[in-house]
This record gives C-alpha cells, structure tokens and sequence, in this order.
C-alpha cells in the first residue's frame, strides 16, 4: 500500500432504460443486428431536428433527486462541438450550463464503514455510434447512436479503489433499483473515466491530475486506480514526481497498465453552446414533486429496515438488497405474512441457488412469493416435514405446478399424539435391551428411537411430537 | 396562366378552363427557358405530376421549392458541392403539407450555399440572374424562388430567411416576401444555417397568395420542438382590408437621408418613395411615427448577427463530412477524408464563416463576442417588443435601393456594404418576428421594396396592413419585363 494519500474523482456513464431514443423516436435497445434502431435525426441527416424523450427528462431527474442534487428551475440541453466519426452530427447534445443536477452528496457503505460521496453534477446527454475497426476498413453501428447517457460527475473525494468501487456499486445498484437503466457492464451499459492524484497525507493541495478514459468494467476501474496510484507513488518515491503530468491515459486490460493517450496542451476546446432547436423549458414543482412520489425505497433504506425490523442478520440483508427483484420478492413474501427469517432464509439459500444453476432471473422463476407461502404454511403446520418442503420446491419448478398439487393426505405427518404413542409403545416394547443401555448413560441412543419411529411411519412422524414422547417415555 | 394569382387559377382549374396538367407543362417550359437566362434552378422536374383539383386553393397548381428544403426522391443539394447528389428519402414537414394540399412542386431552386450569402452569386450552379436585368444579381438566397415567381413560372416559391434571405431578394425582384413568426412554418427538413436565426418562407405576386400558401405550410409539428399551434390563425380569411387606425412606426435614424451624406441619387429616390408609401399609408388611416432609436444599438445589428450566425452556422454543419451522405472525400485516415470533403465541398465564402464562427466560439472569445450579441440580440428584441406594445408594426425601406450589379458585387463579410439600411431586416430574425416585404415603387425600371415587421403571433394584422397597402400600389401580381412601368 502507498503512503501518499489518493485522491480519486469518477465520472460514471450509464444508458438510460427508455421506449425511445433521448432526441429521436428509434427504439432504445440493445441489437446485435448493426443499424436496425436508426431513424433520419440519428444519422444527421440534414434538416433534422432533435425532440426531447420527456421519459428520459424525468429519469434523469429522478437521479437528480435520489443524489441530493439541486435542480435547474429550467431544462435545456448545450451543444459540445468536435469531429469524430462515431458523431453523425459533429456535436453532442448535453448538458454543460444548466444539469439535471449539481451539488449533490449520497453516503455510500464500503467496507463496513460509510462514506459520504460529494456529486458535482449529474447531466443527461446522448451517446455517439459505435464503432468497429476491422483490418483495413471501420464500420459504424448507428444503433447506439442518441441512446440516452447520464453521466454522473463525483467530487475528487474518494481515497481508494475500493471506495470507487463500492460508489460504482451503489449506484448501479440505484439505478437498477429505480429501474431508470438495467446497468448492464456486459451490454457496454456502464462507462467510467477516473481521475487519480496522490498527495503526502499531511498535504493541503491535491497532487497532478491523470484522467484514464473509458473503462468499461468495474474491475478494471479497480485495477486502472491500483496501477495509477502505484506508478505515481513510485515516481514521487524516487524524486520524479515531475514526470507525473496532467494528461488522458487510458486502461490496457491485457497488461493491466495505464497508457498515455493525450496530454493537456492537446485538449479539445468543445465550444459549448445553447442548443438552439430544443427551447427552454420550466420544470414545474409539481412535475418535481410526482417524480420524488415515484422514487421507490432504495437499497440502503431497505437492508437498514430488514435488520431493524425485521430481525435479518446482516449478512442476509446484503444478499438480499442487491438485487431489486430479491428484495421486492422478499418484501412481498412479508406482506403476505410469512415470517421474515424463513422467508429470508428461503430466498438466501435455496432461491438463488436454484437461479444461479438455471441461469434464471428471478422474474423469470416459477414460484412466486404466494407459492411460496403455501408451502411454508404447510410445513408450520406440520403437514409436511422440511425435507419434504424441499423436495417439493424443486417439483413444483422442474413442473411449473403450483406446490398445493403435491401436498396430499398421504404425505401428510402423523402429528396425532394418540397414534403416535401407540407406535411408540410397541418400539419401545421390541427394544428392552437398548432401554436399558439408554438409562445406563448410553443416551445418543435416543436418536436410535427416533430412528426407529421414522422407520415405521415411513418418515411421516412430526419429529417434535415423537422426541416429546420419546423422551417422557425414556426419562420417566 | 402560370403568371395569374392562385385565387384566378384555382378558378379555373374548378371551371374546366384550365388543367393541372396544363399548368405543371407551362411552368416547366418557363422554367427551362429561366434557366437559360437567370440560372435560376438547381433541378426541374420533368416528370412532374398533375395532382387532382379539389376545393383546396393550391390543388393541381405548380410551385418552386429553394433547393435546402429536403425533398423525398428528389435531389436536394442547398446548392452545395459537399451534397451535389444528395437525394433524401423524406420530405420536410412544410413541403409535406403543401403536398396534402394538392400542391406540385416543379422546380428546386439555385440559392446562396446552404442560405449563407446575399448575393446569389455562390450557387455550385453558379451565378443566379435577375429577371428584371440579367446583369444584375436577385439578393439571396432565396434567389432562384424570387426570379422564378417575378418572371411568373408560378405564383409561388418557397424560401428561408436567416437573415433577410426571403424578404431582400423579393424587394430586388418586385415580389412579395414574408416570413412568418418563428415556429409557425416546421423547420424539420430544411437544412439550416443558423438555427435560431431560420425561418421557413414564401415568395408571392400578392399578399393574398403569401397568406394561402403560409396558412398550407404552417402548423405544429411534432418533429420540430420550436414550432408551435396557429390553429387559430387564419391568415387568408383575416385579410379585410380594414387597417382604419392601425399604427405604425420607422426608425428616424435608418430613414433620415440626412444621416447618408454621400447618399446617391438611387438612395435619394429610394427614400422619396418610401415617404410616398408612407403618405399612401395615411392616406388609408394608418398612422405612421418617426421612432428614434439608440444608433448604438442600430449599428450593433450586422456584427452581431455575424457572430450569432456563423456560430451556429459552423456547428450546424459539421455534419456534412461526407461518411454518411455527400461525395466521399480523400484520405488516408478518417480524418483526412472530412477534411477533404469539406475543404473541395464549401466554397470559399462559407468557409470564411466558419473561421468566424469557430474563433467566435472558442472558450477564450465566447465571453466576448458570442454571448455579447447574444445579449445585444436581447436588447434589440426587447426594445422593438416595447415598441410593439404602442405600434402595430415597424415599417422600412429594404436595402439602399434596387438590385446592384453582378459584375463587381462581392459576397464578403466585412465589406464596407454593412450600413444598418442594408441589414436592419434581420431584426425581424432576432426576434422571430413576422415580417413581410411588398413592391413599392421603380428605380430606373428596376423595383424596390418596403418590408412591414410585427410583433411575434401577430402575422394575421401585418399581412393585413400590407394587404392593404398594396392595393393603394400598382404592383400587385407584377411579372418581370411586364407593363407595369
């Protein structure tokens, strides 16, 4: 570990979920077919005009408020001007003079302890095409070509990868949660620059600034942050830190090392201006105030909510808030009245395993949570035993039936304290010679008993009610 | 025929004496024979067809489209070598409801490059003539639509205005000009220059037929955020003729010959008739002020609309690169083969703009000079919106006289041309305001023309005022070459 001090900022791209385009009325969905979501005003074709995608407004919003952001008191977008070929119409629509949001702060768990993560700004924008660079000719997929972005600017406030990580985490996680992106790294969904200087921990004025570009997964933005810090420590250790220069670097994922890209001196001047075709407008405090309504209770809330009051350890509570499906399916298994820690422990142990083995979302799992119930209740009420419980869990989803078809009277336990005793009664009346090897001080010969019972039933007994008696019958 | 009012033809078209058939043939003929002389289109239709007459004014009558409106199947070029074989595959929205109208278009025509210049000179077509005097130039850029509808190949032709690019070019052609309010005409499909700066348009014989044609053109659109519902304006039916009352003002210190000493005797005559029209105005019950405004102001009119224009203007166009439409550039890289496209597509003039208006934008100079006229573009809007609120509309000659000379005329920024008299119309662009420019008198056998502007949404009274000056005139429905001088 270094001795300097890191001091970390991130910008975080993220795709926007929406039922089109952030200008254009194209389908805003990922295609593996190149150019099937395209529409005149994606291409620049000239005389086209963009029209804002309210839906995406209000997401972006959302984020704004979820982020303790202020908001502006009117929407317009600016133009950022450079000549790329991804960029069909030589600018990108952005925000720069007036963001959804700025100077908002989230407090963010890493590690077991919080930390309070300060937003500079957080803007809605459009993304560029993709490109593709064969051997000797690139190729342009326009589908991705004005999917709606946000991008969420931090203050250079973190102190490490983990912290990057775990703010990176955090809102991946919100997003999912207020479902405004399905936050996908695999889909390309998620982008990250980051910023990195070290400074002497007693130090008043931040070290020299190195941006590394465009890393597209959270482990690499894990590894780019250790290996930058690790460069710059070693050249400031060895007199060097004059070598360390403000410039754009970007991640090699196969060497795992930074590489430099541009310096300063080469940064492009992007000649911000109002985007003319799309007019101001007010966003109105009851506009603002329906979206707040909408917000539903994120994970942090949530997890704090299942240990305080539902009893969850913290272990479990993580499991579950991770996923927005796990902690609505566990909340909707609550409201249907079935104890939390079972429930908990259902969902913990054996729902997602059965989904990790299926590679299945938990939308698409078969038991919902009044199924579930159902088959908890009966094995409250002792009408089946766990194992049993268990063994119908899984025939009910290999045959996509309701539990209720496999709990007949035939299964049912024998929790009749009458038969039971009868039963009993002639084991123990077979058994002389283990009674008296049990009260001579051989008593792990009790689960012998119990062995026996469950043998003649044939593993019906409720396994309560016959050690009960088993032990009234044996101590007395 | 082609040569009559689209009231007269649409008669009779509805009376049998007359078929679309028969008109589109007329105009097309017109139209090559144009050409020869004027140069004044990029594209005829040949194959233009006749559209069915129905109760609709414009049905089965012809009309010419400036060639940077996007046409579906039909190459649409802004008069640039950068989209010389440009054929879209959509219509823009105001072409599309003329299309619902029963309207047929039979011509697309020659234009300043991409709407960026006054002269019509800069066409890759190349020069476009007046009909008046083929040695003289139209203004622009709408020029190819101003000589096409003064020489009578029909009664209409779009255009768009930037600056003063509908309503100079119909002053120096003897023509209507009028530019609605901003957002009333759908921009979508007109390839801009400066977006908030560009108004849709039309170039007319009447005020009459500008009126028909922007009430077809018009409506909100879904594809432009800028445009906005005038389902309630009627333009057409709101021109009674009734203008008893009705106030007007000019600015003392762009009408004053006293401020021109040098002035020519063009200039002299120019500002006589403007007094003239003046005293028609009275003489109808149109008061009409002298209004004195801050020079300051008047003389900060060019520069900034230089700085706002060629800003926007240079970022409009960044997409004509060549990668997706346009003549593929050379090149070894990426890059390069932009950089070719553009340095071979532009003409010199435009690329001239784009040097302003990248240099304008730059961080260090955007303090400066873009958001300054931007805030001097407030102040003039402010002050004529304060003006409005006591006068109905704000009356003033256009340009210094009639049309100049091609030989010696320079389209350049800078030159010394920049007197407010030639460039006050593009107040009207600041504010988005209406603004209608009608015959008013000869020079030399040569037109000239007086502009009325109003008040944002108040298009129905300013064409009205100009209705009914011009049936005090006698110009009204005038052809190049024609009698009435």
């Amino acid at each position: 570990m270094s001795k300097y001090k890191a001091v970390i900022g991130l910008e975080m791209h993220c795709e926007l979920k929406s039922n089109a385009k952030v200008f254009s009325s194209a389908r805003n969905s990922y295609s593996e077919i190149a150019n099937s979501n395209v529409v005149a005003v994606d291409m620049a074709f000239p005389g086209t005009l963009p029209v804002v995608n309210v839906e995406c407004v209000r997401k972006a919003l959302m984020m704004s408020m979820v982020l303790n952001c202020k908001q502006p008191e009117y929407m317009y977008f600016d133009r950022k001007n450079y000549y790329y070929p991804d960029l069909p119409k030589g600018y990108q629509i952005t925000q720069m003079h007036d963001p959804v949001g700025v100077d908002g702060h989230i407090t963010i768990e890493c590690d077991g302890y919080d930390k309070e993560v300060l937003i500079h700004d957080i803007h809605l924008e459009e993304d560029a095409a993709s490109l593709d660079h064969l051997y000797d000719v690139s190729l342009i997929d326009y589908n991705r070509a004005g999917v709606p972005l946000l991008e969420l600017v931090t203050e250079p406030c973190l102190n490490s990868a983990e912290e990057a990580v775990a703010f990176l985490e955090t809102m991946r996680r919100i997003y999912q949660y207020c479902d405004v992106s399905e936050a996908d790294t695999k889909k390309g969904q998620i982008r990250c620059d980051v910023n990195v200087s070290i400074m002497d921990s007693d130090a008043k004025e931040l070290g020299t600034k190195v941006e590394i570009k465009n890393i597209n997964s959270f482990g690499n933005v894990y590894d780019a942050i250790i290996y930058e810090i690790n460069r710059q420590s070693e050249l400031k250790d060895a007199g060097r830190y004059n070598e360390v220069v403000q410039e754009t670097r970007r991640f090699d994922e196969e060497s795992g090392t930074t590489i430099h890209m541009r310096s300063k001196v080469d940064a492009i001047d992007y000649k911000y201006f109002v985007e003319p075709n799309l007019p101001k407008y007010k966003i109105t405090q009851s506009w603002l105030e329906e979206i707040r309504k909408s917000i539903p209770t994120l994970p942090r809330e949530r997890k704090n909510k299942y240990i305080t009051e539902f009893g969850l350890s913290e272990y479990d509570a993580n499991i579950i808030v991770k996923e927005k499906d796990y902690a609505d399916y566990f909340e909707e298994c609550v409201s249907l009245g079935m104890d939390a820690k079972t429930a908990a422990n259902w969902l913990t142990v054996q729902i997602i395993a059965y989904l990790s083995k299926h590679d299945l979302t938990l939308k698409e799992f078969y038991l919902k949570p009044r199924f579930l119930k159902e088959l908890i209740d009966e094995q409250v009420k002792g009408t089946i035993s766990s194992k049993q419980a268990k063994e119908i869990f899984y025939k009910s989803l290999e045959d996509n039936k309701e539990p209720k078809s496999y709990i007949s009277k035939d299964m049912a336990q024998i929790t009749d304290r009458g038969e039971l005793e009868k039963i009993i009664t002639t084991i123990l009346n077979n058994n002389q010679a283990q009674i008296t090897e049990y009260k001579n001080g051989k008593t792990n010969l009790f689960d012998y008993f119990v062995g026996q019972v469950m043998k003649e039933t044939r593993g019906k007994a409720n396994p309560v009610i016959t050690k009960e008696i088993l032990k009234d019958k044996l101590d007395n | 025929m082609t040569e009559l009012g689209i009231e007269k033809l649409h008669e009779m078209l509805i009376n049998g004496e007359v078929t679309s058939a028969d008109l589109i043939k007329e105009s097309l003929a017109k139209s090559h024979a144009l050409n020869k002389t004027c140069n004044a289109f990029v594209t005829i239709i040949d194959d233009a067809k006749p559209s069915e007459v129905t109760a609709d004014l414009l049905s089965g009558i012809p009309y010419g489209i400036k060639d940077n409106y996007s046409t579906k199947d039909i190459l649409s070029t802004g008069s640039s070598n950068t989209l010389k074989d440009y054929v879209p595959f959509f219509d823009a929205t105001a072409v599309l409801n003329l299309k619902k109208h029963g309207a047929v278009g039979v011509n697309k025509t020659a234009m300043d490059e991409f709407g960026m210049g006054g002269t019509g000179t800069t066409a890759h077509t190349g020069i476009i003539r007046n009909p008046w005097d083929p040695s003289r130039m139209c203004a622009g850029s709408s020029s190819g639509s101003a000589a096409a509808v003064a020489a009578g190949v029909y009664p209409y032709a779009l255009g768009s205005d930037t600056g003063d690019s509908i309503r100079k070019p119909a002053a120096f052609c003897g023509i209507v000009g009028y530019k609605p309010t901003y957002g009333m005409i759908s921009r979508y499909g007109l390839f801009p220059f400066a977006s908030s700066l560009d108004h849709c348009g039309v170039l007319t014989r009447s005020v009459k037929d500008a009126a028909i044609v922007v009430d077809a053109m018009k409506g909100i659109d879904k594809h432009d955020q800028t445009s906005w519902d005038s389902s309630n304006i009627h333009l057409y039916d709101s021109l009674d003729g009734q203008v008893k009352g009705k106030k007007l003002f000019y600015i003392k210190e762009i009408v004053d010959l006293s401020n021109y000493p040098d002035a020519s005797n063009e200039l002299k005559r120019h500002l006589e008739i403007f007094k003239e029209t003046i005293q028609k105005l009275e003489d109808i019950g149109v008061s009409v002020s002298a209004v004195s405004v801050d020079p300051e102001l008047l003389n900060a009119i060019p520069s900034v609309y230089v700085c706002l224009s060629c800003a926007e203007a240079t970022s409009n166009m960044s997409n004509l690169t060549g990668i997706i439409f346009g003549p593929r550039g050379k090149g070894d890289n990426v890059m390069d083969l932009m950089k070719d496209h553009r340095t071979h597509g532009f003409s010199p003039l435009i690329k001239r703009r784009f040097v302003i208006g990248s240099y304008i934008l730059q961080k260090e100079n955007q303090e400066r000079y873009f958001v300054n006229a931007a805030r001097v573009r407030r102040l003039i809007v402010d002050k004529m919106k304060e003006l409005f609120t006591q006068y109905d509309g704000l009356i003033l000659p256009v340009s210094t006289g009639v049309a100049p000379y091609i030989d010696g005329s320079k389209d350049e920024l800078n030159s010394d041309n920049t007197a407010v008299l030639e460039e006050h119309l593009q107040i009207g662009n600041f504010g988005g305001f209406p603004s209608i420019t009608i015959p008013n008198g000869f020079i030399d056998n040569l037109p000239v023309g007086v502009n009325i502007t109003g008040n944002c949404y108040d298009d129905a009274n300013i064409l009205n005022i100009a209705y009914a000056l011009e049936a005090t005139m006698p110009y009204q429905g005038q052809i190049a070459g024609g009698q009435n001088e």
